[in-house]
């Protein structure tokens, strides 16, 4: 009997070892070690044996088992592996095909760079302020001391609605200055983008409509140094740090003293290229100490109270962002141009 | 404004191009204030071209127009030069490009063979050194007809026989005559010896294209030389005898070898200002001459003209000046000249002037634009002979009246306009331009110089009613000091004497009718330095002022008369800054009491409507504010709709940009247009814009913004665009959100649009754009709009979410299908569904509606998927079916709904 049980052992574990598949090595378990299996079947027939005989077959017969099961385990981990081997190579894709196509819109770029400046500017406690682009000559020139009779005024360079050019498209978004000091408590800090409107034909650099970002403090105390520290922070951010800035005197009526700004061509570092026309600085606002007139012409005492503002054109300022050559992009909307940004 | 710097020497030492170069003194003046746009070197574009003397000519031997000259260019040896011009004799100092010369344009000169003979260089012509005769007045050249040069147009019919020799007839009283000798009798003056075949004559010409063996065509009777229109004979019957050539150059003091560009003014360097329009006194020589001193620490060098006078005659007798019209001319200048002599002025007075920009025209016209680039003050010459009765009479226009001006166009004049009249009429536009009736002409004897103070916003209107800026009206319309004109009429008088131009008045006469008070203002240091940021010494603040010519006497500052802008303590403060430097002002922050900042509610959904549609694939755009009235059309706006009603610009770019849009939509329509002619297949669009309509307070517009969809494309139709409201509206939290079909918006497709709504509140419209509207646009696809109300919006915005548990029992989903009349709306169903399901129905979806074969006509079946969930068990078999049998029933009972 032991004979018996070593060569199913023999055998067994052989064909086990060999199964080529998963059925395969099912049926192998029940032949060898199922109810009815050949194992069980030697086992019946411990009876036959003697009382010493038992013990030892019993004790073989369970080894045999035991090392069956192993190698039906083994094989099952076996073929498991080599089936999921086969599936994973079937399952190979081309990662080299595109992705699902997901499109996302895409923001303006004016409105792009616009947002830069607006999030710079809150993050130092401006208030963003929006108004009207109808708007009064009172509020755009007058109590901007532009007088009757300054050349902005024309009809040659401003849209009117009336006669008596009372009501017209704001040419600046300075009247906002103007609200701002009649309506806000001070101290003031507010940036207010918006539309602006000049009577310009449409080219590569010029267009009727385009925007403009005003920005205006007015404190105790506040001084011109100021307006060049807070700006060159703005430029900072802008454009990036290290950049280099001047101001240079200027002349606007609601300013005085009056600058502009510019930073130095990013290109040439200074030294005179084509971008910056050889001149190796780029302008990019105006700004100023708010005249004291206009302080007062809104109320605001200019002996106590002094505050500066500046202006800036905003399709320029995205222009030399993303290097758009031609203004005329900026309101075409034509979407191969607005899904570069 | 342009400077030259050779002039400005005049007035300041040490600012020469040899003292400071073009980059640095444009640097240095920029940031003191006075921009600098450009700057030229005149002779930047010339090179190694010489004064040449020509030491011979002889003809090529293979061309029957070209000389080989041999050149002296102040060297051992003289160079040869070939040349097809024959207006040079042997003698000539002329320009000489030499071999690797450069000339104006980028033209390089080498050396080559001409017809086999070695050129080294070229012999140049005015145009060639960037010249013309107004620069060179004698440089103007005259051509004989030469027999010798004679080409017939009809080679079978000369008019002159081939073989004509001296003494044949040509016609009437000329005759062939050889050429045997020339000889220089001064400038551009030749004696030519000839042999007219049985006798000689010796004759004067100004031709200089002659030379000994030249035929000429010789008048008997007139005794002269003839030209080609003497001849009345054609350019191509006489190809090389041209009123062109080289320049042959009469300046005194040069010799062979010179370089050419101090001799042609192209020495000079030419810096262009973007003068500030608060700056007049800067449009000047010496306005500029004062910035530069201060700006580089030096001198300024000023002149006091001084006019010697004596001519015949008693000014107040010759002429008198009114003012009538006081208020617009503050002050009335003028000084007479007599016995002119018009000629044209001196080089060094032609060369500045074309530095400037400035045409030369003769000493007189001359002398007064170079007064008005010196000074900056406008003056005008009038003929004394035109102004009738001897009287000036400065007064507004009569209604009407019109006025030939000197660019020979006639204007029509109003009483806006400020005329100076004589006895009878008006002989020119008052700071504009003068008339042509009292110009300075050839044979003009005697000339009144206007040296005036006009009100500038009278001249600036006046200019522009015309259509005729001109340099004069741009200084005046920025307002000149009156002082200046004193001045400058006895600068203009002194020129005219020392270039010996006529002989000038004693006297002077001078209306003043309103000069301002000098303008006094305390310095007040401290609050200088505080408005600046700064911390400037007092001492330091006055030498500033004082280096502006400003009176300095303690804190009081008395401001120059030329200084109209200064008035105010922070104007003194601009002229400490500019030269303390606006780049040594510290930077500093901000101090003093912090704010918060930040966005506006409407702002903020601003950002978030943005956020969405980007994240929904749409770009961003915007458009033009105005429109064209034609536009309400294209949309079919009803014609009598009052949203027609729109702010209309009196003075528009042109008609498409000429009212304010009421709606966003045709602005949208254009884009989405352009796109889809561009090709662009898919399109998705938004904008954030604004409406303007009447009705505003102080007759301002009401400004409305509105979230603005657009899209086309194979995937889009009606519900790509509810899909995107929907999900806006559901991301803003409006509650009791629902939709109406839109059948009467004429600009949609009346049954693909629907209007939404949050409550009561129609937030705006959506849908197809109507086929008749894509048409007008020429687009033959479908196009889908959404305008949206950001009021609206910001109103239908829900509260802040709160959390709902999650929840806790599983749910099961059951679909059902059932078959309806066609007409009847989903929503219906829906609501109908919902109300019918009771506690356990936790949503229902559509998932499918199906027309065709299997459905009765007029019928349709609709597919929903419920979810059933209790709260606080699993659901029970006996609970769903429940629900389900309560919804079918409702859904029959309700809409006759069957179950598929």
């Amino acid at each position: 009997m032991k004979a018996l049980m070593n060569q199913l052992r023999e055998s067994a574990v052989k064909a086990i070892l060999n199964a080529d598949s998963p059925e395969n090595l099912e049926a192998l378990r029940v032949k060898y070690l199922g109810k009815k299996g050949e194992l069980t079947a030697i086992l019946k027939q411990m009876g036959k044996l003697s009382a010493e005989e038992r013990p030892v077959m019993g004790q073989l017969a369970n080894q045999i088992r035991t090392e069956l099961e192993s190698a039906i385990d083994e094989t099952r981990k076996k073929l498991e592996a080599a089936a999921l081997e086969a599936r994973l190579e079937l399952e190979t894709v081309d990662v080299t095909v595109p992705g699902e196509d997901i499109r996302f819109g895409h923001k303006h770029p004016m409105y792009k760079a616009l947002d830069e400046i607006k999030e710079i500017f809150v993050g130092m406690g401006f208030t963003v302020l929006d108004g009207p682009e109808v708007e009064l000559a009172t509020y755009n020139f007058d109590k901007l001391n532009a007088e009757e009779g300054h050349p902005s005024r024309d009809w040659s360079d401003t849209f009117y609605f009336d006669k008596d050019s009372r009501v017209m498209l704001r040419s600046q978004t300075s009247p906002m200055q103007v609200r701002a000091m009649e309506t806000m408590k001070l101290p003031i800090r507010i940036v207010a983008p918006g539309r602006v409107y000049r009577k310009d034909e449409v080219d590569a650099t010029h267009s009727p409509m385009f925007h403009q970002v005003e920005g205006m403090v007015i404190d105790k105390n506040v001084t011109m140094a100021d307006l060049k520290g807070t700006l060159n922070l703005v430029m900072q951010e802008l454009f990036g740090e290290g950049t280099v800035t001047r101001f240079r005197p200027h002349h606007f009526p609601f300013t005085e003293p009056s600058c502009e700004m510019d930073v130095q061509c990013h290109k040439c570092g200074g030294k005179g290229c084509p971008t910056c026309k050889g001149e190796g600085w780029i302008e990019v606002l105006g700004a100023g100490m708010i005249h004291p007139k206009v302080l007062e012409m809104s109320g605001i005492d200019s002996e106590e109270y002094t505050g500066w503002a500046f202006g800036m054109g905003l399709e320029r300022l995205a222009m030399r962002r993303f290097k758009i050559s031609d203004l005329r992009l900026i309101f075409e909307n034509d979407v191969r141009f607005l899904e570069q940004f | 404004m342009n400077l030259s710097r050779k002039w400005l020497t005049e007035f300041v030492d040490g600012v020469s191009v040899s003292d400071i170069d073009d980059r640095e003194f444009s640097e240095a003046m920029t940031l003191s204030g006075s921009k600098v746009e450009t700057y030229e070197d005149m002779g930047a574009e010339i090179s190694n071209v010489l004064v040449g003397k020509i030491l011979s000519m002889e003809k090529h031997p293979d061309s029957d127009h070209m000389w080989i000259c041999q050149i002296d260019i102040g060297q051992a040896e003289p160079v040869q030069i070939v040349t097809g011009a024959w207006n040079i004799h042997a003698g000539d100092l002329v320009p000489a490009a030499l071999h690797n010369s450069l000339l104006p344009g980028g033209k390089k000169i080498t050396k080559g063979k001409l017809r086999g003979v070695l050129s080294n260089g070229m012999l140049c012509s005015l145009k060639e050194l960037n010249l013309d005769e107004r620069d060179f007045p004698y440089g103007v050249i005259s051509a004989a007809a030469l027999l010798n040069d004679y080409h017939p147009l009809d080679k079978d019919k000369p008019s002159i026989p081939a073989d004509i020799k001296a003494g044949d007839k040509v016609f009437g009283p000329v005759i062939a005559a050889a050429v045997t000798a020339v000889e220089n009798a001064g400038i551009n003056l030749w004696k030519c010896t000839l042999s007219t075949g049985d006798g000689s004559a010796v004759v004067e010409t100004a031709c200089q294209n002659i030379h000994v063996s030249d035929i000429a065509a010789y008048n008997t009777k007139s005794e002269s030389i003839c030209t080609l229109d003497d001849l009345h004979a054609q350019q191509a019957e006489f190809p090389h005898c041209i009123p062109d050539g080289i320049f042959v150059l009469h300046e005194d003091g040069i010799k062979p070898g010179d370089d050419i560009k101090p001799i042609i003014g192209a020495d000079d360097h030419v810096v262009e200002f973007e003068i500030t329009p608060n700056r007049p006194d800067c449009l000047s020589v010496i306005g500029l001459a004062r910035e530069a001193a201060a700006t580089f620490g030096k001198e300024l060098k000023t002149h006091e003209p001084v006019v010697k006078g004596g001519a015949d005659g008693v000014l107040t007798e010759l002429l008198s000046v009114e003012t009538p019209a006081a208020d617009l001319c503050p002050r009335y200048t003028a000084r007479m000249v007599r016995n002119v002599k018009i000629a044209p002025s001196p080089k060094w007075m032609r060369e500045r002037l074309r530095a400037m920009g400035v045409r030369p025209i003769n000493n007189i016209v001359d002398i007064t634009n170079y007064v008005m680039m010196e000074y900056g003050q406008p003056m005008h010459a009038f003929d004394y002979r035109y102004v009738k009765g001897g009287r000036i009479i400065v007064r507004r226009a009569y209604e009407g009246e019109e006025l030939t001006t000197l660019d020979g166009n006639v204007r029509k004049l109003n009483p806006n306009i400020l005329v100076i009249a004589d006895d009878t009429r008006a002989v020119g536009l008052a700071g504009i331009m003068g008339g042509e009736n009292s110009e300075i002409v050839s044979d003009t004897v005697d000339v009144v110089f206007e040296s005036a103070n006009f009100d500038g916003t009278c001249i600036r209107k006046g200019a522009l009613s015309l259509g005729m800026r001109t340099e004069a009206s741009a200084k005046f319309e920025k307002g000149l000091d009156p002082l200046n004109t004193l001045p400058a009429v006895n600068r203009a008088c002194e020129l005219v004497e020392m270039l010996g131009a006529g002989e000038v008045v004693d006297g002077v006469i001078d209306i003043v009718n309103n000069i301002p008070e000098p303008t006094v203002l305390a310095l007040r240091p401290d609050k200088i330095n505080a408005l600046l940021g700064t911390d400037v010494s007092t001492e330091t603040m006055q030498d500033i002022l004082r280096s502006l010519q400003f009176g300095v006497d303690g804190e009081t500052i008395s401001v120059p008369s030329w200084r109209g802008d200064v008035g105010h303590y922070s104007d003194l403060a601009e002229e400490v800054a500019r030269f303390y430097g606006y780049n040594n002002i510290p930077c500093t922050l901000v101090s003093g009491e912090s704010t918060l900042g930040g966005y506006s509610d409407e702002q903020l959904l601003e950002q978030r409507l943005g956020s969405l549609c980007r994240a929904a694939g749409y770009d961003e755009i915007i458009t033009y504010s105005f429109i064209s009235p034609t536009y309400y059309d294209k949309i079919r706006m009803p014609a009598d709709s009052p949203e027609r009603e729109s702010f209309k610009i009196l003075n528009p770019l042109g008609e498409d940009t000429s009212i304010m849009r009421t709606t966003t939509l045709p602005s949208m329509l254009e884009i989405l247009t352009r796109n889809y002619n561009f090709r662009n297949k898919e399109v998705k669009l938004y904008e954030l814009g604004r409406t303007y309509h009447l009705g505003g307070k102080d007759g301002l517009a009401i400004e409305k913004k509105y979230l603005t969809l657009g899209t086309y494309g194979a995937k889009v139709n009606f519900f790509t665009v509810k899909g995107l409201v929907e999900a806006i509206m559901k991301d803003l939290r409006a509650e009791s959100v629902r939709f109406e079909a839109c059948t009467d918006n004429p600009s949609y497709h009346p049954g693909r649009c629907a209007t939404v709504w949050a409550g009561d509140e129609c937030i705006g419209v959506f849908g197809q754009i109507h086929p008749l509207v894509a048409a007008n646009y020429g687009v033959d696809t479908e196009l889908y709009c959404a305008e949206l109300s950001l009021e609206k919006l910001l109103g239908a915005c829900g509260p802040d979410p709160i959390y709902t548990p999650l929840p806790k029992f599983p749910a099961v989903t059951r679909d059902i299908a059932v078959v309806c009349d066609k007409a009847i709306p989903v929503a219906k169903l829906i609501d109908c569904i919902s109300k019918a399901g009771g506690k356990y129905l936790k949503g229902c979806s559509l998932f499918d509606i199906y027309t065709g074969s299997h459905i009765a006509d007029g019928k349709k079946s609709v597919a929903f998927s419920l979810t059933l969930r209790a709260d606080n068990q699993t659901l029970t078999d006996d609970h769903a079916e429940e629900t389900m049998k309560a919804v079918l029933d409702a859904l029959e009972r309700d809409f006759g709904a069957s179950m598929r």
